[in-house]
């Protein structure tokens, strides 16, 4: 049974990931800021096998509070073999152009209170010497491109970091695994969803999630064609690039 | 964004909301819409210009490993059902030939299955459900409470509310596995006789050949099955095969269909064997969007229930001679009906096949229909594209009833799918 803490539990594939962990019996400590469907997650969690569920309403954009949130978690869950941090917005990529305040708080919700969850549960784990750290990024940190380079930043930053404190975790017990979705079926995409775009379903997504965690991968593409197409897209000499109308 | 029923005709342009909580739902009521799940319903009676679709409202709720009782959210899947309480010793009480529906899909179709002589159909064994009500009141239901509006939404294609969660009593089973016995019958009267011969069996279905003519009229392999006593409970898991492409429009025509059904026919093995509930029960499961074998025409679904044996001899027999059949056409012997408004199942013989969406077909179901009718039976809303107002009303004589608990509990002018509209509901 492992103790495992999800931070931005009412995302879908934070939900979807979560099944499988109850499924197996584990205890999980869920924080989200919409306490209705944090309820009705926890109540289908236990009866999906879930040794124990609880729940933490919190604003993440709210940094002076993570510390807290998360000693309280450890203390729930009794330890922490697993965290995995979920939450994120897809924002308006024209929306930001026109408005950096909007673009800020993008930059917020997506890098910086990342940065902040990661810097102290990084700290927890390194005390335990224990403790697999999950953090959702995304292909869009791969290269900026002109549809959402504000969220891809962000998710760029994130991979980044990531990448720092694999290095110095490196010769270490605790894990840190960067997850790189590539687009998903999720009420985040609804809008590409009708634009007709072909998405991911959450559910093997989150199989794939689950798997990398299990593994303690370092940096897992879900689902695993996005690495080569990334690579591609990463690699594309810039006046082709530029040509892309992506 | 464009959306169909599982036949993938008629098409319709909708605009969707995903709730994410049932808190989200009630503020989505204006504008007439309707529930949909995971669209398995055949025709129309998920389409409409505004719906509300259920798919993340899908949690389940409480179990209590006493009773059996599970709450669950209506866009909970019987697929989710079926994997989380199988390896627990539990199964769906009634099931469709599909487990990927909403248990608010299999309230609102009443479905039905290879048990329904014995168990009834699907609505028989919820005990209660949650409501969003037209005017935005979130009310429960049951055959206690409010009975007029359980027994209207039972069976009522989503047009009494949206259906928020739903209280069922499981099955106790004690093995994953179903004992299998499959009878061939070389007509009708052989299969009818089969079918009562075995009233006894707890499942029970026939694949019957419905281009065979003459002689051989009704020849069938009857499936039975119980489930077996000892474990293992576990599912034997396995992804479908995926048909990734629409077919060819000429795929399926009258030579492939009778080839492939005179094969089906002579290679079935009879005798009993033990095979996992999954292949029993949901054996086109294992084909992922076997719909798109019609091609993109699509393809119309037709059910009927028929009290006698005459009717259905009469009515295989048009089929037949039309020569129009399909290559998976399901009789099975109906148990007694229930005291919903609209539910489908009464007692007789009910078939289901499928024909193209084509224009030679909708002719032949228009003949069928007064055949239908004529015989004292009905057809299928959740497989139904195409019946009329008036065929409707004569199958559904309840339907007046229907339409004041409807008007009584302020689903009027809310609730409205392209079905309603077509059978002329308010």
């Amino acid at each position: 049974m492992n103790k495992i803490l999800v931070i931005g539990a009412t995302s879908a594939l934070a939900e979807a990931t979560a099944r499988l962990w109850a499924a197996e019996g584990h205890r999980l400590h869920l924080i989200g800021r919409d306490t209705g469907r944090l309820a009705a997650i926890a109540a289908d969690l236990k009866v999906r096998g879930a040794e124990a569920v609880t729940v933490e309403r919190s604003d993440l954009l709210d940094h002076a509070g993570h510390a807290a949130a998360i000693d309280r978690a450890i203390a729930s869950l009794d330890g922490l073999d697993i965290a995995l941090i979920a939450h994120g917005s897809l924002g308006d990529q024209k929306a930001c152009e026109a408005d950096v305040g909007l673009a800020l708080r993008e930059l917020d919700t997506n890098a910086i209170s990342v940065v902040s969850l990661l810097t102290l549960l990084g700290d927890r784990c390194a005390a335990r010497q224990h403790g697999t750290i999950a953090v959702i990024g995304s292909v869009a940190g791969d290269r900026g491109r002109k549809s959402n380079y504000v969220y891809g930043a962000a998710k760029g930053l994130v991979g980044l970091f990531a990448e720092g404190m694999q290095h110095r975790f490196a010769d270490s017990p605790v894990r840190l695994v960067l997850i790189k979705p590539g687009p998903t079926d999720t009420p985040m995409t609804a809008h590409l969803k009708t634009a007709g775009a072909r998405l991911a379903d959450p559910a093997k997504v989150a199989a794939a999630i689950h798997r990398a965690i299990g593994r303690g991968t370092p940096v897992a593409y879900v689902p695993g064609i996005w690495r080569p197409i990334m690579w591609l897209i990463r690699n594309l000499p810039r006046p082709l690039f530029n040509r892309l109308d992506i | 964004m464009e959306i169909h029923g599982w036949g993938r005709y008629p098409r319709l342009d909708a605009s969707l909301a995903f709730p994410l909580s049932a808190g989200q739902c009630a503020p989505l009521l204006g504008e007439p819409l309707i529930a949909r799940g995971l669209g398995r319903g055949y025709g129309d009676c998920a389409l409409a210009p505004r719906v509300l679709d259920t798919r993340r409202l899908d949690h389940l709720l409480d179990f209590d490993p006493v009773s059996g009782v599970l709450t669950c959210a209506g866009g909970a899947t019987l697929a989710d059902i079926v994997q989380v309480f199988v390896p627990r010793g539990w199964f769906l009480p009634v099931t469709p030939g599909t487990r990927f529906v909403t248990v608010g899909g299999a309230v609102a179709s009443d479905v039905h299955g290879k048990n329904h002589h014995v168990e009834g159909s699907f609505c028989e064994h919820v005990i209660g459900l949650d409501l969003l009500l037209g005017n935005g009141e979130r009310v429960q239901a049951s055959a206690s409470e409010r009975p007029d509006l359980f027994r209207a939404t039972c069976g009522g294609m989503g047009l009494t509310g949206v259906i928020l969660a739903a209280r069922l009593r499981l099955k106790p089973i004690r093995s994953a596995a179903v004992v299998e016995t499959t009878i061939k019958t070389p007509d009708l009267d052989a299969t009818l006789a089969a079918f009562a011969e075995q009233a006894g069996s707890t499942y029970s279905v026939a694949w019957i050949d419905c281009l065979a003519r003459g002689r051989q009229l009704g020849r069938s392999v009857l499936m039975l099955g119980e489930h077996a006593d000892d474990g293992p409970l576990a599912l034997s898991g396995g992804h479908p095969v995926a048909i990734p492409v629409d077919a060819p429009a000429g795929l399926l025509n009258r030579v492939t269909m009778a080839a492939f059904n005179a094969l089906y026919y002579a290679r079935a093995r009879t005798g009993t064997r033990r095979v996992g509930l999954e292949s029993f029960f949901y054996p086109l499961d294992a084909l992922a969007d076997w719909n798109r074998l019609y091609g993109r025409a699509g393809f119309l679904q037709y059910q009927f229930v028929v009290p006698e044996a005459a009717g259905l001899r009469v009515i295989l027999e048009r089929i037949a001679a039309s020569g129009r059949g399909s290559f998976l056409a399901v009789l099975k012997a109906f148990g007694k009906g229930n005291d919903n408004l609209l539910s489908f199942p009464h007692a007789g013989y009910t078939l289901a096949l499928d024909f193209k969406a084509e224009p030679a077909a909708f002719e032949l179901l228009d003949s069928l229909d007064r055949l239908v009718l004529d015989h004292g039976g009905r057809l299928y809303l959740a497989k139904d594209a195409r019946m009329s107002a008036a065929t409707f009303r004569a199958g559904y004589p309840r339907w007046q009833e229907f339409e004041a608990v409807r008007e009584r509990h302020h689903a009027v002018g809310r609730f409205a799918s392209a079905l309603s509209r077509r059978l002329e509901l308010q």
